[in-house]
């Protein structure tokens, strides 16, 4: 299998996923979504360690994965806070920080 | 005796070396220490120092008169050349090479200006005791007279130009202090203010001189000073000479800086008489006669100090001869007075024991006057307008005898001290025997008669004549704590000629310091005499105006000269129209460019960036959505550029 078919594999999941940020309204689905980017990201490094024969890609995406662990939690913090005070996970509802 | 001989006498006097102060001179700091003690004691004890204030506060002016007496018998023990004694007292500023110690000189000339600020103001203040005895503020006013005791005789006593500048600047305190006495009247804090701002043009010109004294010999001390005085070069020495006949314009009350001494009759009266009549305004003719070696050395300075001590003879006088409030008149008459004391330092070496003999001298009479004028307000409820006076010889006898005493002697009658003092600072102006001089000389005969007119009038005016008080005067004799300084000064004012016709024995005294020993005096001289004539025939114009016919209670229309003269010969309209006039259209012009030119270009910038930034912000919306938008699309816009760079 070449990897050209991972990196096409991965931009099709991040495409999902980049859509699903800017269409949902629900702040856990459009969380999962941005997982899902990272991941796509994740898996064209992987993809392109390979091609290229080193390990820098592989290296990158161990990075990744700490920073989307510390990410997931300061972030499902804030959504649990808002939905306490506020009953509703809908990001359009959060819109008090503005002009 | 031409001035120039007088000049090369002098280089040699004036080596005359300070010795160190031993036995009882040592002490000379207690001097300005018993004043200040009175000072402080006075001014942050409070309310709780009122009862017995003010008898603190004319004890320690006693305290120091009889100090003076006791360093002025032991000077007079020791020989001529020897009588200029040093006191170190610490070192202030040390810096390099500059060094300034704070060191006291007594020698002839200061112990005079000592011996005349201790005696005559010990007077002054037993006056005040009962001139202000029902002044709820007297004990705040006898802890600023003390202040100012300290000042004038730190000034007097000084060893260097920065010392006497310390003391000069204590001394303007002091006046703007006491001249607004009574800051409630706006009149009299109006009157303050002027006075300092005056002065402080006069301090600018004094602190050049000292600074140019530094630059140019490395010291500021008189020693270092008088040394070599001619190592400067001769346009250098009269730029300092008239650097400090500014200085002393100021502070004196001279042309063109005399606004202000009419102005500052709106003090108490005690304060007129000590510290714009005796003392302070003196200070001017101090500064010149102390700087005698750099004035020898410039003629042209010598002469700009001749030419505005005669210019300001004539103006004081004229001044003083037209107004009707006594003590103006009598102010217009100080700055006459003072007028012939700068005339005669501008002489030179041979004026300058003159100058200083008319200075205590008028210290005694003028002083005199004042007090006068002030026991006649205390009877007259306050009223100061002599042509609602008259008549009142009869009901204040000791006023007007020592009134009177005190008018011979500065008319210059002899053999009263106005006689001598004046008619030889006259003499010595003929004696300099230059054109310049007669000239001079003349200007101070007429002022002779004019001095002799005006004096005249307020004799009259205030004395004579129908009395022309008010519906509720009931004019008395003040008591007797206020009667005895006046008798005393009065005295002084008489016997003081005595002790300078006695074999010119102040010019002798003198002599050491001013470089110059009197030739064997003709007591009579020429100019005396024509003085003498001239102050008579004035005095009996005078009269014909003032003591013959009626004195109308309303001032009656007059011509230009005599508005011009109530109107203090235009000074104020002088100053208002070139100095004050266009510093407040420079001040208008500059509000305008700071509020248009900076302020507008600061507040349009700000306007834009203000503008601009309002719409800015419309873009938060707070939509969370949009803003991914915007991520997403600058991310694609961010790699499609590294793309299209790349290929």
């Amino acid at each position: 299998m070449s990897p050209g078919n991972f990196v096409a594999l991965a931009v099709v999941l991040f495409v999902i996923g980049a859509v699903g940020v800017l269409v949902r309204r629900n702040a856990m689905v459009i969380f999962m979504c941005i997982e899902l980017m990272l991941n796509a990201v994740n898996l064209a490094f992987v993809a392109f360690a390979r091609m290229h024969g080193n390990l820098n890609g592989q290296v990158i995406a161990f990075f990744v994965m700490v920073v989307a662990a510390a990410e997931v939690v300061v972030g499902l913090a804030i959504l649990m806070a808002i939905f306490r005070t506020r009953r509703s996970a809908s990001v359009d509802d959060a819109s008090l920080l503005k002009y | 005796m031409t001035g120039s001989l007088a000049v090369a006498t002098t280089a040699v006097a004036h080596a005359e070396t300070t010795l160190p102060a031993v036995g009882a001179q040592r002490a000379a700091w207690l001097l300005l220490v018993f004043p200040l003690f009175a000072a402080v004691v006075l001014l942050l004890g409070g309310k709780r120092t009122d009862r017995w204030g003010h008898l603190l506060g004319v004890a320690m002016p006693l305290a120091a008169f009889v100090y003076a007496l006791i360093a002025f018998a032991q000077m007079l023990g020791y020989p001529g050349d020897q009588r200029s004694r040093d006191v170190q007292i610490y070192n202030w500023i040390t810096a390099g090479a500059f060094k300034v110690n704070v060191g006291l000189q007594l020698d002839q000339l200061s112990i005079c200006f000592v011996l005349l600020i201790t005696g005559v103001g010990s007077l002054i203040f037993i006056y005040s005791v009962g001139y202000m005895a029902d002044d709820p503020g007297r004990r705040r006013f006898f802890g600023y007279m003390n202040l100012f005791l300290a000042s004038m005789l730190l000034l007097v006593l000084a060893d260097n130009y920065l010392v006497l500048y310390a003391g000069w600047e204590g001394v303007g305190l002091a006046s703007y202090l006491l001249i607004g006495f009574w800051q409630h009247k706006p009149a009299a804090a109006v009157a303050a203010k002027k006075a300092f701002i005056a002065n402080r043009v006069g301090d600018a010109g004094l602190s050049l001189a000292i600074m140019l004294m530094f630059t140019t010999f490395g010291t500021v001390s008189f020693a270092g000073v008088f040394q070599h005085p001619g190592a400067a070069s001769p346009g250098v020495l009269t730029a300092m000479g008239l650097l400090l006949l500014l200085g002393a314009c100021g502070k004196s009350a001279q042309l063109p800086l005399q606004s202000w001494l009419l102005d500052a009759m709106e003090g108490p009266t005690p304060v007129s008489a000590l510290i714009h009549a005796a003392t302070m305004v003196t200070a001017g003719v101090y500064l010149i006669v102390r700087s005698g070696p750099i004035f020898d050395l410039s003629a042209d300075a010598r002469l700009a100090v001749a030419i505005v001590g005669a210019a300001t003879l004539l103006f004081g006088g004229i001044i003083g001869s037209a107004k009707d409030d006594i003590k103006k008149a009598l102010a217009g008459s100080t700055m006459s007075q003072i007028g012939y004391m700068m005339l005669a330092a501008g002489v030179g070496p041979a004026g300058y024991p003159f100058a200083i003999a008319l200075l205590l001298a008028h210290g005694f009479y003028k002083a005199g006057l004042f007090l006068d004028a002030g026991s006649i307000m205390h009877g007259m409820k306050d009223e100061v307008n002599m042509r609602r006076f008259g008549g009142l010889f009869s009901v204040l006898p000791i006023t007007f005898t020592t009134f009177a005493a005190c008018y011979l002697a500065i008319i210059g009658i002899p053999p009263f001290s106005g006689f001598f003092a004046k008619d030889t600072v006259i003499d010595a102006a003929y004696h300099d025997g230059t054109t310049t001089g007669w000239i001079i000389g003349t200007a101070a005969l007429i002022g002779a008669g004019i001095t002799s007119f005006y004096m005249t009038r307020i004799l009259f005016m205030t004395f004579f004549g129908k009395r022309r008080w008010a519906e509720d005067a009931h004019p008395h004799e003040a008591p007797r704590v206020m009667t005895w300084p006046v008798i005393l000064l009065g005295l002084g004012a008489l016997g003081f000629g005595a002790f300078e016709i006695l074999g010119d024995r102040l010019s002798k005294f003198l002599g050491p310091v001013s470089g110059y020993t009197p030739p064997e005096p003709g007591v009579f001289t020429l100019a005396g005499v024509v003085a003498l004539v001239l102050a008579v025939i004035f005095g009996v114009v005078a009269w014909l105006m003032y003591g013959r016919r009626p004195v109308p209670e309303i001032a009656p229309a007059a011509g230009f000269p005599v508005t011009a003269a109530r109107k203090d010969l235009y000074g104020d309209a002088i100053n208002e129209s070139l100095l004050m006039r266009p510093g407040q259209w420079l001040t208008r012009l500059s509000v305008y460019f700071d509020n248009r030119g900076v302020d507008g270009l600061v507040n349009t910038t700000a306007a834009v960036i203000g503008g601009t930034s309002g719409r800015l912000r419309r873009i938060q919306t707070g939509f969370v959505r949009s803003y991914a938008l915007s991520m997403f699309l600058g991310g694609v816009l961010l790699v499609g550029a590294l793309l299209l760079a790349r290929i």
